[in-house]
Order: structure tokens, then sequence, then C-alpha cells
């Protein structure tokens, strides 16, 4: 091997250790839900915490906006009919009036009048 | 309750919970008692009122969701044209992998073939050419929390996007070697994440055969901003499609289908669709009669400096700064309004890193007198595409450009 050779080799050489740097096994550990993103205490959030944290967590709701109780409720339908959340008839009608009552747009504005008494 | 009344509570409510969760959850995740508040410049609470946490190879982020994860990049990391990969905002739909194995990965390159493949990472390093592309990933919903009337789906501001350099090797190398029989008309791609529930459809995307061959700049990238991607933007590899939305950039990219009709999935079917009218938008609180699969990027301009609320002394300099991008024509033009949209100049446009990247600009500013001023940034591509200057609206919330308001106080 002539020393251009060699250095040719060196460098592939070098090249080869530079692009194989990744390390063979990476993982990582992803935290618990955020406490946070704790939804309301209401009537019926029971139902909500053990139904609606199955597949996601419940900040899914809590960051969302307040909007009304028939989109509350297709939302709750959606969950059922397009993702398949195991959910039941009375539990689905618990749910959807808790996320009105708590995440709605009537609760919204009551808010703020009670907020405007502070 | 005035706005400074609803800040300090919000603050106060924010700080107190913060503490709370930092006992509970451990340092390394919750960055308590920092709140990201009016750095993201909202009064919104929804979009003021939200925690900074850290997660896997990544810096302080704004939290959205924990589990799947998605979080937001603040604004001031868009100050620079690239984005740092700590500080790259993360969205998931179903959870991501927690581990990943390279001795074992492999990519399969499968369907309408004459000889599916199957990769290893060496493999996509040594097997092919390798190329690079500076490009924005901009998420469908990004800017979601500012539509009026609100909608479901989560409320980012306008961080759910980055720009990196993305390296790699070409897509349509990857098919030519496995050589695409004659009537293939999609591609469809799957990574690791997987469904919690067998009822989840899996995430999966699609593009058509012809979009891949004739563009060069799709990619399957094994770096991001010369390192390893992290864990959460989708290592090892993760599909890149300059100028197109974020949802086609499949992460842990692991089969590639090449199939001899559309693809009919449920990511692309039924979700991701934007109303089929030129604008893309339908009058506010209706529904679309027609849809199609969301696509290419609008124009979009952002003031990252001053930000929102900020103060400024009156007859001194300051520069106004902030990026520029589009769908990959190139930015043409930046201008800029100090008195509400009644005059504009041309900003400075900085260094050109490839049409489908973020673009600077910055222009110098003296406020002549004390007031409030809204600060205003419009973009207008190669192709005279730009900005309106009120929002259009979509019942999913995607597609946000509008002349965004910097609204300032100078004293
Ligand atoms: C079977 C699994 C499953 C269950 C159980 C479930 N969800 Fe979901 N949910 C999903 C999936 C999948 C998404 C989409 C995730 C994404 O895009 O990030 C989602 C998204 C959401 C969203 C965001 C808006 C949207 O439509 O994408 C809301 C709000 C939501 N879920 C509320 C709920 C509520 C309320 C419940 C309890 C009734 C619930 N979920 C139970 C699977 C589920």
């Amino acid at each position: 091997m002539n020393h251009l050779q060699r250095r040719t080799t060196y460098l592939a050489a070098v090249l080869v250790l530079a692009t194989a740097a990744v390390a063979q096994k990476t993982s990582i550990q992803l935290p618990p839900d955020n406490p946070l993103s704790q939804i309301k205490s209401g009537t019926g959030d029971d139902a909500v915490r053990k139904n609606c944290s199955i597949c996601h967590s419940t900040d899914y709701i809590v960051r969302q906006p307040h909007l009304s109780a028939p989109q509350w409720d297709g939302e709750v339908k959606k969950m059922i009919g397009v993702y398949g959340a195991p959910i039941s008839a009375a539990d689905a009608r618990t749910i959807s009036d808790y996320l009105a009552e708590n995440y709605g747009t009537v609760s919204a504005e009551s808010k703020k009048t009670e907020a405007g008494k502070h | 309750m005035s706005s400074l009344d609803r800040r300090s509570f919000l603050r106060t409510w924010g700080m107190t919970s913060a503490a709370i969760a930092t006992s509970l959850w451990g340092r390394e995740f919750l960055v308590g008692p920092k709140l990201a508040w009016a750095a993201e410049g909202s009064e919104d609470p929804l979009l003021a009122g939200r925690p900074l946490v850290r997660y896997p190879g990544k810096t302080d982020l704004i939290l959205l969701t924990s589990r799947p994860p998605q979080l937001e990049t603040p604004m001031k990391y868009f100050a620079s044209a690239i984005t740092p990969n700590e500080a790259f905002y993360v969205r998931y739909h179903i959870p991501p992998p927690t581990q990943v194995d390279l001795s074992t990965w492999r990519l399969k390159v499968t369907g309408h073939l004459d000889k599916p493949l199957e990769l290893s990472f060496d493999d996509l390093q040594s097997k092919f050419p390798r190329a690079s592309i500076v490009a924005v990933n901009q998420c469908s919903g990004n800017g979601r929390g500012y539509f009026s009337p609100r909608v479901f789906g989560g409320q980012w501001a306008n961080g759910a996007m980055g720009n990196a350099e993305w390296t790699g090797v070409r897509l349509r190398d990857v098919l030519s070697a496995a050589g695409v029989k004659p009537g293939a008309v999609d591609v469809s791609f799957n990574g690791l994440d997987q469904p919690v529930m067998p009822t989840i459809p899996d995430f999966v995307k699609s593009l058509s055969v012809s979009r891949i061959m004739d563009d060069p700049n799709v990619l399957v990238a094994y770096q991001m901003n010369g390192q390893p991607l992290p864990m959460l933007n989708g290592f090892p590899v993760r599909l890149i499609v300059p100028g197109w939305y974020a949802t086609y950039w499949v992460k842990h990219l692991s089969e590639i289908t090449v199939l001899d009709k559309e693809f009919d999935g449920f990511w692309m079917r039924k979700a991701y669709l934007i109303p089929d009218t030129p604008c893309g938008c339908v009058e506010p609180g209706s529904a679309p009669a027609h849809t199609v699969p969301i696509n290419r990027l609008d124009v979009r301009s952002l003031m990252i400096a001053p930000t929102g609320g900020e103060r400024l002394a009156a007859r001194k300099a300051v520069a106004l700064k902030g990026i520029a991008f589009d769908s990959g024509y190139g930015i043409q033009e930046v201008v800029v309004s100090t008195d509400n949209g009644a005059s504009w100049r041309p900003a400075q446009l900085g260094k050109d890193l490839g049409n489908y990247s973020f673009r600077e600009w910055s222009l110098q500013w003296t406020p002549p007198r004390m007031g409030r001023y809204s600060l205003m940034a419009r973009a207008t591509n190669r192709i005279g595409e730009s900005e309106p200057s009120e929002a259009l609206w979509n019942p999913a919330g995607y597609l946000r450009n509008v002349v965004e308001h910097v609204d300032v106080t100078v004293a």
C-alpha cells in the first residue's frame, strides 16, 4: 500500500467510525401523566377519569377550549364510534353531562361572572 | 376581572399547582414553577397558562398533552433560522416507541415491487447517496389555538413548527433500488409508534408514487442538524416531505409499502382533510361540502422580536425581526407595518438557506412617540402567494396563515 492509499484507507475508516457513532440501543423513559392536567372535580368525574384516560392523558380534555354541550357529546361519540372507546351508554351520558358542565360554554360564562365578583 | 388581574390570578394559580406537581412528579420532567406565560404573548388562559415540561432529549417545552406527548416550542427559539433539536416540537397521535435497537431495526420496503428490501441503518448510510435539505416541518394544526370560533384539537399557539437540516437518502433512490412495478399508485408509510388499543387506527400516511419520483427532496432522514434524531422526533429515521405539512413526515419510519391502488387508511381518508375550496376555508362555523387531504404549506411570516406586550422606548431604534416561509417556491419579500397596516416597508431578508427553509428578516424601527402600536409583517412568495389580513377558517383548525399582530407599548 502506498502512502496515498494508506491515507485513503485511514480516512475511510474514520468516516465509517463517524457514521457508525450512533449507539446500537437507544431508549427513553416517558414521564407519567402531568398532575397539572387533572380534570376538575364534579359530578361524574370518576367516570371521566376511568374511561377517558385509557388511551390518552386527561389533558386532552382540560386543554380543550370550552365548547357547547352538543360539541362535547359529539366528541364522546367520536371516541366510541371512531376509536372504539369501550364505554357503556350510561357512562357516556354521565361523561357528556360532566364535560358540558365543567368544560362547556355555559360554565365558561358563569365562571366569568364568578371571577368578576372577586 | 381586568386582563392584568386575570394574568396575576393565573400566575398565582399556576405557581401553586406547579409546586404541588413538582413534589408529585419528580424534577426531571417538570420544570416548575416556571410556566410559559406572557413570553408567548397571549392573554388567552388556554394558551398562556401552559406548563413547561422536560421530556427525554428535549429542553423545556410547552405542555399540550403528556400521553402521548404533544409539546410546543417556545417562540424564542425562532429568533434564528435553525431550530435546535432539543427545542423542536413534539406531536404524537399514538404512543412513541421508547426503545430502538439498531442491530435488529430494519426499514422494510415492500409491495408492488420487483425486489422488496430490508435495509439496516448501515445499509441506508452506505448503499445510497447522501442527501441534505433545510426544510420547515410544521404541524397542520399550528396556530389552532387562535381559531375563532374555536375548534377541538391541540390548542397550539404558533410553536408547532421547526426548521432543520435533514440528512439521509432520497426516497426515490430507495424505491428505484427496489424496482417499482408498472401500475404502482400510492406509497404508504408506517412507523414504530403503536396504538394502545386495536380499535385505534395505526398512524399510516401516504404519498402518490409520482409525488415521490418527481421530487428529489423527499428524504428518509437519519440525521437532524448533523445529529441522530431525538427519539421524540422520530429516531432512527423519519420521512422528510419538504413543503408539505408535518402529518406526512412519518416518524420512526419502519415500513414503506408500494400499492397498486389508492391508499385508503383512516389518517388519509378521515383525518387531516381540508375543504376542497381554493382557500381551503369555509364560512366560520360551517361544514365543507367536499374535502381533500391537506398538502402544501401556506405562506407565513411571524415576528419574533419584539414579543407581544413588550415595552419599548420612544425615539430609540429597535430591530423588528422574524421568520417567513412557504411551501418551497421561496420567499420573495416581507413587508412590515408599524402603524396597524396603514403603510408598509420592505424588511431586509437574511441568509438564504434554500427555498424550503425559514427565511430570517429584519427591519430597524424607531418608535416616534409614546403610545400603543400594532406591528405586522406580511410575506409573499415567488409565485405571489401571501397572507390574508383576516384569518380564514376551517373546521379542523388547519392551515393558519394570517398577517399576525404584535401589540407593543412605547413608553
Ligand atoms: C379507545 C381509545 C380512546 C379513549 C378511551 C378515549 N379517547 Fe379521546 N382520543 C383518542 C385518539 C386516538 C385521539 C386522537 C389523538 C391525537 O390526534 O392526538 C383522541 C383525541 C381526543 C381529543 C382531542 C380532539 C380530537 O377529537 O382529536 C379529545 C378532546 C378527546 N380525545 C376526549 C376524550 C374523552 C372525553 C374521552 C372519554 C369519553 C376519550 N377521549 C376517550 C382515543 C381515545
